[in-house]
C-alpha cells in the first residue's frame, strides 16, 4: 500500500496532478475528463473512450468479469449499459451517450485489466457520441482530484 | 435530500418485506425488480425456501435448503450518506449493523467479505450497485446436511482466515448461536435503528414499481461452468 502510496504520488507529481493529499492516493491522468460516477472519458473528435477510474477499481475489488455492450447499440448516460462485476459486487455502468463502435473483447478473457491498468489496457468500451454537450459538463483532471478528495474525507 | 426521509424524525423510509418459504429465484427476481424500478428503500426478510437448489448471488455459488434465512437492504444512496456505493463501505455498514443483532450472543464479526462467528463463516453475501442505489444480500446458513454440502467444491479462491480448512471445519451453522425468530426480531429492530420501517406485503409492492426488464434467470450447467472458469470461485459455502 506505500508503495503504491509513492508510485501514485510519482504519477501525480509528473502529471502535474494535485492527487495524493489527505489519504486519497488514485491516479488521476490529466488529459482525461471525468463523471462523479468514478467513470473516465477520452475524447478524440466525435468518438470518446471510455472505463473506470483507478479510484473505483480500487474500491470494487478484484474485477472477475465485465458485461460488454453489442456493437451498434445505442447507449445514454442515463441508463446502464452493462457492469463491472467483481469479486463481492457487481457495479452498473453509465457511460456518455452514443453508440458502441467498439468494445475491448480482452476483457473478457483478462478482466483484471481493468485493475491493472485502468486507463489503458483495461478500456471498456468507444462510442460515437450522440450529443458533445455532454462531454462539456465532465469533470476535468482538477475537479475530479477534488470530487474524490471531498468524497473521502466525508467517509 | 431523499423524498423517503420522514422530516420529523430525521430518518429515511425503509418497506419492509417479510417473506416465508419464497423460492430463492423469485426473491432475487423480486430484489432486482426492487432496486432498478423503485426510488423506495427496502428491506426483505425470506425465512426460509422452498427447495435445494444451486442459486447465483454475484460471483459464488451457494447451497441454499429450506432452512437458510435471506435478509437483503436496498437502500438509496442519499439515505445513508455516510456509505460509499463499494463493496467494502457498504459491508462495513451492514457489519456495523449485525454487531447489534449479535451483540452479546457470540463473537460475531466481519471477517474479509464474510459474516462469522469466531472464525467459522456463517453468512455469505453479495452487492449489486447501480449510479444511486445498492443492494446488499446475506445468505446465513441456518442449518446444512453435510451430505448437501458434499456437492461442494473447494473454491481456489477463498479468504486467507480460510487456511486451508474444508467446509465443515470452515463454516457454522447459525442454529447453535441465535433462535431463529429472535435473529428476524432483532435485525428488523437493528434496521429500524436507522429507518423508518413500513411493513407491505408482496400483493402491495407492486404500486410503488415502474415496468423493467427482468435479468436475473437461472443458469444453464453450461453457463455455470464457463462462468466458475471464469472467476476461479468454483462453490463456496455459505
Amino acid at each position: 500500500m506505500a508503495a503504491r502510496f509513492l508510485w501514485a504520488s510519482r504519477v501525480a507529481s509528473h502529471l502535474r496532478i494535485s492527487g495524493a493529499q489527505r489519504g486519497f492516493s488514485s491516479v488521476v491522468l490529466k488529459d482525461l475528463k471525468y463523471a462523479e460516477s468514478h467513470e473516465w472519458v477520452k475524447i478524440n473528435g466525435n468518438k470518446a473512450t471510455f472505463g473506470i477510474t483507478d479510484h473505483a477499481q480500487d474500491h470494487l475489488g478484484d474485477v472477475v468479469y465485465v458485461e460488454l455492450p453489442d456493437l451498434g447499440l445505442s447507449v445514454s448516460q442515463d441508463e446502464t449499459f452493462g457492469a463491472v462485476e467483481s469479486v463481492k459486487a457487481t457495479s452498473d455502468i453509465n457511460p456518455i451517450s452514443g453508440t458502441v463502435v467498439e468494445v475491448n473483447e480482452v476483457l473478457t478473457e483478462s478482466p483484471g485489466l481493468v485493475n491493472t491498468s485502468p486507463h489503458e489496457e483495461g478500456w471498456i468500451i468507444k462510442v460515437e457520441l450522440s450529443d458533445a454537450c455532454e462531454a462539456q459538463k465532465l469533470m476535468d483532471s482538477d475537479k475530479y482530484s477534488k470530487f474524490c478528495q471531498e468524497d473521502y474525507a466525508k467517509h | 435530500m431523499s423524498v423517503n426521509r420522514v422530516k420529523n424524525l430525521g430518518l429515511p423510509l425503509m418497506n419492509l418485506v417479510k417473506l416465508r418459504g419464497t423460492p430463492i429465484l423469485q426473491q432475487l427476481l423480486l430484489e432486482e425488480r426492487l432496486l432498478r424500478s423503485s426510488s423506495d428503500n427496502w428491506c426483505i426478510v425470506n425465512d426460509g425456501t422452498n427447495l435445494l437448489t444451486l442459486s447465483w448471488v454475484c460471483l459464488g455459488t451457494v447451497i441454499v435448503d429450506e432452512n437458510t434465512l435471506f435478509v437483503s437492504l436496498i437502500c438509496n444512496r442519499n439515505d445513508v450518506p455516510d456509505v460509499q456505493p463499494y463493496p467494502r463501505s457498504v459491508m462495513a455498514w451492514s457489519g456495523s449493523l449485525y454487531s447489534e443483532v449479535f451483540n452479546g450472543i457470540a463473537d460475531f464479526q466481519l471477517r474479509e467479505n464474510d459474516y462469522v462467528f469466531g472464525d467459522r463463516k456463517f453468512g455469505g453475501n453479495a452487492q449489486s450497485i447501480t449510479r444511486n442505489r445498492w443492494i446488499h444480500h446475506t445468505s446465513f446458513l441456518w442449518d446444512y446436511s453435510v451430505s448437501n454440502m458434499a456437492y461442494l467444491k473447494l473454491p481456489s479462491r477463498v479468504p486467507q482466515y480460510r487456511l486451508e480448512r474444508d467446509h465443515t471445519d470452515f463454516v457454522c451453522k447459525m442454529k447453535d448461536y441465535i433462535e431463529r425468530s429472535v435473529f428476524i426480531e432483532k435485525t428488523i429492530k437493528a434496521v429500524g435503528t436507522q429507518f423508518m420501517l413500513k411493513e407491505l406485503s408482496l400483493d402491495e409492492i407492486d404500486d410503488s414499481c415502474r415496468e423493467h426488464v427482468e435479468t436475473t434467470r437461472l443458469l444453464t450447467l453450461d453457463e455455470l461452468k464457463e462462468t466458475t472458469t471464469r472467476s476461479e470461485s468454483i462453490a463456496q459455502a455459505v
